[in-house]
């Protein structure tokens, strides 16, 4: 069964003023979700991915430091033309977001019901004693114990985990076609972690909730997405579906990713393998293709001419942004040979 | 919440000894001398001596110190040398005006800075918001005798809408009161204004760059209750200090003020006291105004507590 595509990105770049002028931290992005579907998206920190999330919604001032170009289309309407308070209608309603850190996203003077019902009163006709209610239904359904309690207490009463449910809580409150998820779990210990991906699969299942997952977790991304998308210094690497990713990644970059994740059968006299040098800073972005100072395979081509993002032909779906894919494909397939 | 504020208060009691020997000692070690002064510049030095040995002002300093203060811990503040009358009583007739004009001042300044701090902070970096912090800090640099006098050459004489001087109590009707005291609260409070004004922008510029405002702004809350419920709220925790804070300069300050307008209060009450070597008198204003600063400051600390709940005491 086709599903149909829920928010289609297209060149999106969001420029940033700055005392030395305009930087651009996302710079032509082009992605797109389905109803349902789980997209992972993932790199190092510093990279753009919550930039590109915080985009969508279009969180950041424009009226102050900011700048939008491209097409952000949702349900076919470009939301990068849409006016303000159309704007505000689909926030928390249409598309809703949890952030990173669920300690510092809650507003510590007022309770979590005020919060949970604020989303509800915002988005729905309804009276304050039915959001009441709707918000201890909400509180049961991600998993908060007694929640006719909870819900008169304050942020700093409640765990981190319980405050990331009652984030999510909010984030589902209106039933929202399409969650984007800003590392929800790296603030929180692995046994939260498991249970909140729990929740947020089983809803995406219940509710056919396009999610947008942001990580740098590969293993999360292994278990809960569909699709991934690989962001590098503000543009998109890779893209392919998850399972063929880790099998056969395309991009040094990815592959540089996964061979950096610890094995549990790996040799534990070697030394791990990691992604040499740092993300380049967003004011001294190099010419040519922006992983060529990190990467392995790099040329002059590499150095001189930037890649663009294009269909990798030996894989249905997957989209590469690296000059010389296939041979460095062939001469992994030939390597793995010689050693087997 | 009870044994709180009867904690803070048994802890105010160490403040107020070191407070109460420090003036002690600053007002007896000043050149002049009370006896003189009353006596004038004709008394004979025997004159003096006796009106010394009536006013206990021969008695070893510590003896003078102890015998003042332990009138203190019975509400007594000892008698004024000039009036002869108890500091008590002078101090509860000129701290009404005072207070009553503190209040007002504290009224105005925040009716104008608070709207103003809010309005920088929503429109940041735009010409309204320059204007109207470079207005502040005129508001910040003016002196208040300088804009009293400027007030009163515009509204008292050019105008002639408000009265020039002086001072009506509350008991002839809240209007004509207020009438007597608006000028000199507007010059009073304008320098609280630019300073709450200045602090509740850059509150509110703080708190609009944390998280929670963003994951408001993300559940589609409109810019205008982000600012006044998000925002705001979070944000009056620094301003009520700085309120706390200036609130007892407001009274301090009045004293030049009082001057200008001729009110009959706690400044003018101080400054002919100082000129009359009035010890009795200086010490126990001192006193009492330490006093009112500790109770301020408890009272601010009761409304962290009612704005902010991870500061509230009395939850379990």
């Amino acid at each position: 069964m086709q599903n149909e595509t829920l928010l289609e990105v297209s060149n999106l770049k969001t420029h940033f003023g700055s005392d030395t002028g305009f930087v651009t931290a996302v710079d032509g992005i082009s992605f797109h979700v389905e109803e349902g579907e789980i997209l992972g998206v993932v790199g190092e920190s510093g990279c753009g991915k919550s930039v590109t999330a915080e985009s969508i919604l279009r969180l950041h001032d424009e009226k102050f430091n900011t700048m939008y170009e491209g097409e952000i289309k949702y349900k076919g309407e470009n939301l990068l033309k849409l006016p303000l308070s159309k704007m505000e209608n689909i926030r928390g309603n249409e598309i809703s977001m949890i952030f990173q850190d669920p300690m510092s996203s809650l507003n510590p003077v007022y309770t979590i019901g005020n919060q949970i019902t604020e989303a509800l009163l915002l988005h729905q006709d309804i009276s304050k004693k039915e959001a009441h209610n709707k918000a201890i239904e909400l509180l049961e359904l991600v998993g908060i114990p007694s929640p006719e309690k909870r819900i008169t207490e304050y942020p700093h009463e409640l765990s981190g985990g319980m405050q990331q449910r009652v984030m999510i809580a909010i984030g589902l409150a209106c039933q929202p076609s399409l969650l984007i998820a800003d590392e929800p779990t790296t603030a929180l210990d692995v046994t939260i972690q498991a249970q909140i991906l729990d929740i947020m699969l089983r809803l995406n299942k219940e509710l056919k909730m396009g999610v947008i997952f942001i990580t740098h977790d590969l293993g999360v991304v292994a278990e809960i997405c569909d699709r991934v998308a690989v962001m590098y210094l503000g543009q998109i690497v890779e893209e392919a579906r998850t399972i063929d990713l880790f099998e056969q990644p395309l991009h040094p970059y990815t592959s540089g990713l996964l061979e950096s994740i610890p094995k549990m059968d790996g040799d534990r006299s070697k030394k791990l393998n990691v992604v040499k040098g740092s993300v380049p800073s967003l004011d001294s972005i190099p010419q040519g293709c922006r992983f060529a100072s990190r990467c392995p395979f790099a040329d002059e081509l590499c150095l001189k001419e930037m890649p663009e993002l294009r269909p990798f032909k030996d894989e249905e779906g997957s989209k590469v942004r690296c000059w010389h894919a296939e041979k460095i494909l062939n001469e992994r397939k030939k390597e793995h040979v010689s050693t087997d | 919440m009870l044994s709180y504020i009867m904690k803070r208060i048994l802890s105010a009691i160490p403040v107020l000894l070191v407070v109460s020997i420090v003036i002690f000692l600053i007002i007896h070690i000043t050149p002049g001398n009370p006896a003189s002064v009353i006596l004038g510049e004709e008394a004979t030095p025997e004159q003096i001596a006796e009106l010394e040995e009536s006013l206990g002002l021969n008695l070893p300093i510590h003896q003078q110190y102890f015998s003042w203060i332990a009138g203190v811990f019975q509400g007594d503040l000892g008698t004024s040398y000039f009036m002869k009358a108890p500091v008590t009583e002078s101090i509860a007739n000129s701290i009404v005006p005072t207070i009553s004009l503190a209040i007002f001042a504290q009224i105005i300044a925040l009716l104008i800075a608070i709207p103003i701090g809010v309005l920088a902070a929503n429109k940041r970096g735009s010409f309204a918001d320059s204007s109207m912090m470079v207005f502040a800090l005129l508001g910040m640099s003016i002196p208040s005798f300088l804009l009293a006098l400027l007030l009163v050459l515009l509204f008292g004489v050019q105008l002639g809408w408000l009265p020039v001087a002086g001072f009506r109590p509350l008991s002839e009707g809240l209007l004509i009161h207020l009438q007597y005291l608006i000028l000199p609260a507007i010059s009073l409070g304008a320098i609280q204004a630019a300073l709450i004004a200045r602090m509740t922008r850059s509150s509110i510029l703080e708190v609009l760059n944390m998280n929670y405002i963003k994951s408001a702004r993300a559940k589609g809350v409109k810019n205008f209750s982000l600012i006044l419920k998000h925002a705001f709220r979070n944000a009056l925790l620094p301003i009520l200090t700085v309120v706390g804070q200036t609130f007892g300069t407001l009274i301090t300050g009045a004293v030049v003020v009082e001057t200008v307008f001729n009110i009959p209060g706690i400044g003018q009450l101080v400054i002919n006291s100082i000129e009359r070597r009035d010890f009795a008198v200086i010490q126990g204003v001192v006193l009492f105004i330490t006093v009112l600063y500790i109770f301020l400051n408890l009272i601010i600390d009761i409304l962290y507590g009612m704005i902010d709940p991870r500061v509230r005491l009395d939850r379990k």
